[in-house]
């Protein structure tokens, strides 16, 4: 049963238009990734559900006309976001960035902290004196903490080191495994994408060109569609 | 450097124990003086939940401490003519009782923070300033024009409205109630601050739009804040015209706003302790310098100049900065 159906979607930065007909599907308890070269329109596509940007066209989450609904309103609803940069409450600490997120749910504290221990290390620390490693995981226990139907993660392990990367692909697929959310995400690393997506979703110049189960993209389109 | 918990407690205990000294030496003048400090505190406190934890930097809450001094003005008024106040098919006795009188002005400054901040916060920046303003000055006309209630002359009450138990007239009894007063608003403010609310209205502050990404809008957390904010500036003057047994357009006035913003910045915004601080080195300055020249306002300004070049945490970030014992 899908969660979060996308079809026909175009926005625009005022006048210049960044999407011209994106469809999307994510199922639930599936992992979806949404791929494409820089600038194609992923990040914008994640900031019309999250209701950041104004848009057009089908855009339904759990059954509701998303276009309808304010943007807190939208992640009430159950749509958590890992923004991209991170973004994390700076001047207040582990936990207080968690308790702000805190709604009824499964997700409290204590599952943030066995998903990511040094969260629970750090709980005192402000926010902005976390390494960045620190710091991205801080934004996904964030999400996490709003106990979300759906997580989207917008290029989660970007600007990383190689190790922290891994703990956060980890965690990843345990969520994958041990939560049953559906999640969507966007990475440049297509090899850890692969591995964990259940399905692949290409745009290319605000429209989606490509959809399809993981393992059907072919090196073959991934090349001529993502350029890896 | 010190832990902002004990310099917290240190300047309320020296707070105290100056009006005791004073009431030891029989200086009933000092114990109005400090009595001042702890009003202004008080209103400034208000001002400190909108500023320092919502970023509102709002140049109308004299509207409120208005408010809240002819709440306590028109009910005295009425309570000492024995003429109720009439409200078209509503007759309202008037009253000299404190508790009365401090629940009408919660309630009359909450609902006008309501509606104003329904208006003034769907705007942000200087256009948010300009707009409280304006409804500052709005409220000053209107009480200047508001002849049943002494339009530019004010409103003397005769005697001091009374508190159950206890004897108003003596300044140290009437300091008492409003440094208790003061001290549980600023704990409520210490609550606030750490509740999930406080920490979200904080996370707005910084990033809006993240806030709203988990569910929470901005808009409402901010008019809360506006809401809380006002209604403790409208406690603050009914007591402040409880104190000078008067109420006057002045109370209304856009420089009021400004120094409650003086007070805030001069002890340290967002810092619990702040608005007290700024408001005894205000108070101080108006006593020293009052007396030697009619312009003590300029070495205020000076002073102010120095804060914000060089001590953005105010006095109160100087003496426990955060991050370096801070709790």
């Amino acid at each position: 049963m899908s969660i979060l159906e996308i079809a026909g979607l175009t926005a625009s930065y005022g006048v210049s238009q960044a999407l011209f007909s994106v469809d999307l599907t994510v199922n639930e308890g599936e992992v979806v990734a949404l791929m494409g070269r820089n600038g194609m329109g992923k990040t914008t596509t994640v900031k019309a559900i999250c209701r950041m940007i104004a848009s057009a066209g089908g855009l339904r989450f759990a059954g509701q006309d998303l276009h309808r609904l304010s943007s807190d309103r939208a992640a009430r609803l159950g749509i958590g976001l890992v923004p991209e940069g991170r973004r994390c409450f700076r001047d207040l600490s582990v936990r207080e960035n968690l308790i702000v997120a805190a709604r009824p749910g499964p997700w409290d504290m204590g599952r943030v902290a066995g998903l990511f221990p040094r969260l629970g290390e750090r709980r005192g620390q402000n926010a902005a004196s976390l390494s960045g490693g620190e710091q991205q995981m801080l934004a996904i226990g964030r999400a996490l903490m709003t106990n979300p139907r759906l997580l989207i993660l917008d290029e989660a392990t970007e600007g990383l080191a190689p190790i922290i990367r891994q703990e956060i692909w980890t965690a990843i697929a345990r969520l994958k495994a041990e939560s049953g959310m559906a999640i969507l995400l966007i990475d440049k690393s297509l090899k850890e994408l692969s591995g964990i997506s259940d399905r692949a979703v290409v745009l290319q110049r605000g429209t989606t060109v490509w959809a399809g189960p993981m393992a059907d993209l072919t090196p073959d389109i991934s090349e001529r569609l993502i350029g890896v | 450097m010190i832990r902002e918990r004990y310099l917290n407690l240190g300047v309320l205990a020296l707070l105290l124990a100056l009006a005791l000294l004073a009431r030891l030496a029989d200086q009933s003048f000092t114990i109005t003086v400090l009595t001042k400090v702890v009003i202004l505190a008080l209103a400034a406190a208000g001002l400190n939940i909108a500023l320092g934890l919502g970023g509102l930097v709002s140049l109308g809450h004299a509207v409120f401490f208005g408010l809240g001094g002819y709440a306590m003005g028109i009910l005295a008024f009425h309570a000492q003519n024995f003429a109720p106040l009439e409200l078209g098919p509503l007759t309202i006795a008037g009253s000299k009782s404190m508790p009365v009188i401090w629940l009408t002005a919660i309630a009359v400054s909450a609902l006008a923070a309501l509606v104003i901040g329904l208006l003034s916060l769907r705007t942000s920046g200087v256009y948010f300033i300009m707009i409280t303003l304006a409804f500052g000055q709005m409220f000053y006309y209107f009480s200047i024009s508001w002849a049943a209630y002494g339009g530019e002359d004010g409103l003397s009450i005769y005697i001091r409205n009374g508190f159950p138990g206890l004897n108003m007239l003596d300044p140290i009894q009437f300091f008492g109630i409003c440094f208790a007063v003061l001290c549980l608003v600023l704990l409520f403010s210490d609550r606030l601050a750490r509740s999930p609310f406080g920490l979200a209205l904080n996370a707005a502050r910084q990033v809006p739009v993240r806030v709203e990404t988990v569910g929470l809008s901005p808009m409402r957390l901010k008019l809360l804040a506006f809401v809380i904010s006002g209604a403790i500036t409208g406690l603050a003057g009914a007591l402040y015209a409880d104190l000078n047994r008067f109420v006057s357009p002045t109370m209304f006035s856009w420089q009021l706003s400004g120094e409650l913003m003086v007070l805030v910045i001069l002890g340290g915004v967002g810092r619990l302790i702040g608005p007290v601080v700024g408001a005894a080195i205000f108070v101080a300055l108006e006593q020293l310098l009052g007396g030697l020249t009619a312009f003590w306002q300029i070495w205020l300004g000076v002073i102010l100049l120095l804060i914000v070049l060089f001590a953005r945490g105010g006095v109160v970030g100087l003496i426990a900065p955060k991050g370096v014992g801070h709790d």
